[in-house]
């Protein structure tokens, strides 16, 4: 309450100052308008009143990751990461969404009309839904990330588009697995589930049945609209906090199984080591810095806002610490609107650089308590030695580092 | 004490009420027929229950490897295409694992590499293989990789049984619980 007190203080008194200028403003406009006409959007430009588009002056755009062309040369997509050095808020738009395709594909045109979901096996009643069915059922919507399990961090790497970009955050509507589950009567003997997509080669993958249960969602709304066809229109299975590629997109079926049923992406996530395979589903903490970051240069000393992402598949983000020393001192960073659980929360933190060069991270904890590591840390827990060839296991959530050089140039700290 | 046997009794008689009355809340989706899952049904599980009838041998996969288009990616013997290679350059080598990330090595069941095959191959016509091609085709990646002799015919009946080199020989699954960290004791 307290925090919220100066705020709308500070709303209050901006409202005024606006108010006040409208005022003055009737007065001014001839003598404004006759001095500087600035050029103007007239009418409809390609489509524009039916459906928005950004200033051309906006070209923040997504890249191909990890080198492989997309689309290649023959015109199948691969792996698009998202441009986090220009976003601000917590949602991705859609346009910008990373997204990702088990091999190089064709995305699948669907007719939403005739596209249905079918779920089956150890249920009571199978049962097949429409997308007008499911949008008749009990709703939810939530803010959730999705991350590529090859979102790792490289010396090579320039960009947090190229270090981080296989991640977003979007706001997901649609029906609860569980809704759909209970709906056809759930077998005891139910352990797993395969969800499978409608794309050519019906990427499939087992996941646990605790896991439909506890938060699944058979999302057909993203960031207000139809989810996009990138990223599964019209159905995509959402598997909060779970590594990208169980996120199922153009979900056409659910099979309700009693074992891990070794389908397409599943032999894929086996291991030879048990604490290595713990950590194949669920994604760890982790944050990173998306301004001031890799590639940019800031203009000279003074007052930055730090500015970054965290997120966790354990849950919501608790805690995020900023260093501006090269993590000698830690200092604890503003949260920018309430975090969600599984899904990226923006942080903030005010700095006044003395223009001096440094290295700024940033690290994160979760609401079960898991820390975002540095890399050395994690060979350490390995018992691996910390060198370049040092490879964190299962997904990386390595503390990031950015180098700050005395010309404000921005560099990838592991470099 | 009689009555404290009761109660849990009563209470679960109505549990298992409750459970077997469980119906649908609001009665939306329509049920398939039989015929509808079975076609869409794709998903060979590890008992191999699922797979069509057909039968097939590493020489007549062998034909299809060719005809299909198989070696054009894959290359003419498994290696030195531009799609994942399908046998071992380290074939000798005792420890699968280190034999590389081979499908028909790979894999725990014999299962898997003809349900892989079947909905993703070939590339751009997934889904035309004949239940027989598949059949041969598993049959002959198999052979490559000296898990069965070249005349053994796979068939709806044998294919789950056929002794994978990976065996058990993999982490378990972990076993995922809401709010819980994804390894025990793992602070990170």
């Amino acid at each position: 309450m307290g925090a919220k007190r100066p705020a709308r203080r500070e709303f209050l008194r901006t409202g005024a100052a606006l108010a006040g200028g409208f005022t003055l403003g009737t007065a001014a406009p001839a003598l404004g308008q006759a001095q500087t006409q600035s050029p103007m959007i007239k009418g409809e430009r390609e489509g524009e009143i039916a459906y928005g588009a950004r200033s051309k002056y906006v070209t923040s755009a997504r890249i191909p990751h990890g080198g492989r062309p997309s689309p290649d040369t023959f015109g199948l997509t691969f792996h698009v990461a998202s441009p986090l050095q220009d976003s601000v808020g917590v949602i991705t738009p859609s346009s910008l969404h990373y997204f990702a395709t088990t091999r190089g594909a064709f995305l699948p045109d669907i007719d939403p009309k005739t596209h249905t979901l079918m779920i089956h096996g150890l249920v009571d009643r199978p049962l097949t839904f429409t997308i007008d069915d499911l949008k008749r059922l009990p709703s939810v919507t939530r803010l959730h990330f999705i991350e590529c399990a090859g979102n790792r961090a490289s010396r090579r790497a320039k960009t947090v588009q190229e270090t981080h970009g296989m991640t977003s955050n979007a706001e997901w509507t649609g029906v609860l697995l569980s809704t759909l589950l209970k709906e056809c009567g759930l077998k005891s003997s139910a352990t797993w589930f395969v969800a499978e997509g409608a794309e050519e080669v019906k990427g499939a993958s087992s996941m646990p049945i605790a896991k439909a249960m506890d938060d699944c969602i058979v999302a057909y709304g993203m960031n207000g609209e139809a989810v996009r066809p990138q990223n599964g229109f019209p159905l995509r299975l959402m598997v909060p906090g779970f590594e990208g590629i169980l996120h199922t997109k153009w979900l056409r079926r659910i099979k309700l199984v009693d074992r891990y049923y070794m389908n397409y992406n599943d032999f894929g996530h086996l291991d030879q080591d048990d604490k290595v395979a713990a950590l194949a589903y669920q994604i760890g903490p982790k944050s990173v810095i998306t301004f001031p970051s890799g590639d940019q240069r800031l203009p000279g000393k003074g007052f930055y806002e730090i500015s970054g992402l965290a997120w966790s598949g354990g849950g919501a983000i608790k805690q995020v610490e900023v260093s501006i020393d090269g993590g000698k001192k830690w200092n604890k960073a503003e949260f920018r609107g309430t975090p969600q659980r599984m899904a990226h929360c923006r942080f903030a933190y005010p700095w006044n650089w003395d223009g001096n060069e440094t290295e700024i991270l940033s690290r994160c904890v979760d609401e079960i308590g898991q820390v975002q590591p540095t890399r050395e840390q994690i060979a350490k827990y390995w018992n691996k030695p910390y060198d370049q060839t040092f490879s964190v296991p299962g997904l990386d959530n390595s503390i990031q580092p950015w180098k700050i050089a005395g010309d404000g140039s921005v560099t990838n700290g592991l470099a | 004490m009689g009555s404290r046997r009761v109660l849990p009794l009563a209470l679960a008689s109505l549990m298992s009420v409750s459970a077997v009355a469980q119906g649908p809340t609001y009665g939306i989706g329509r049920t398939p027929t039989a015929d509808e899952i079975r076609a869409r049904d794709i998903s060979i599980g590890p008992t191999g229950e699922e797979l069509p009838p057909g039968k097939g041998s590493a020489k007549e996969g062998a034909m299809a490897y060719r005809a299909k288009g198989c070696a054009g990616c894959h290359g003419a013997t498994g290696i030195g295409g531009s799609a994942p290679i399908l046998k071992s350059r380290d074939p000798s080598n005792p420890d699968v694992w280190a034999r590389g990330r081979i499908l028909p090595l790979r894999a725990p069941f014999a299962t898997t590499v003809w349900d892989y095959i079947n909905r993703g191959m070939p590339l751009n016509r997934e889904g035309t293989l004949t239940p027989d091609e598949v059949y041969g085709l598993t049959a002959y990646l198999l052979f490559i990789n000296g898990v069965i002799p070249e005349d053994q015919v796979l068939d709806q009946q044998n294919l789950a049984q056929v002794k994978m080199p990976l065996g058990d020989h993999y982490a378990s699954l972990p076993d995922w619980k809401p709010r819980t960290q994804r390894l025990k004791g793992y602070p990170y």
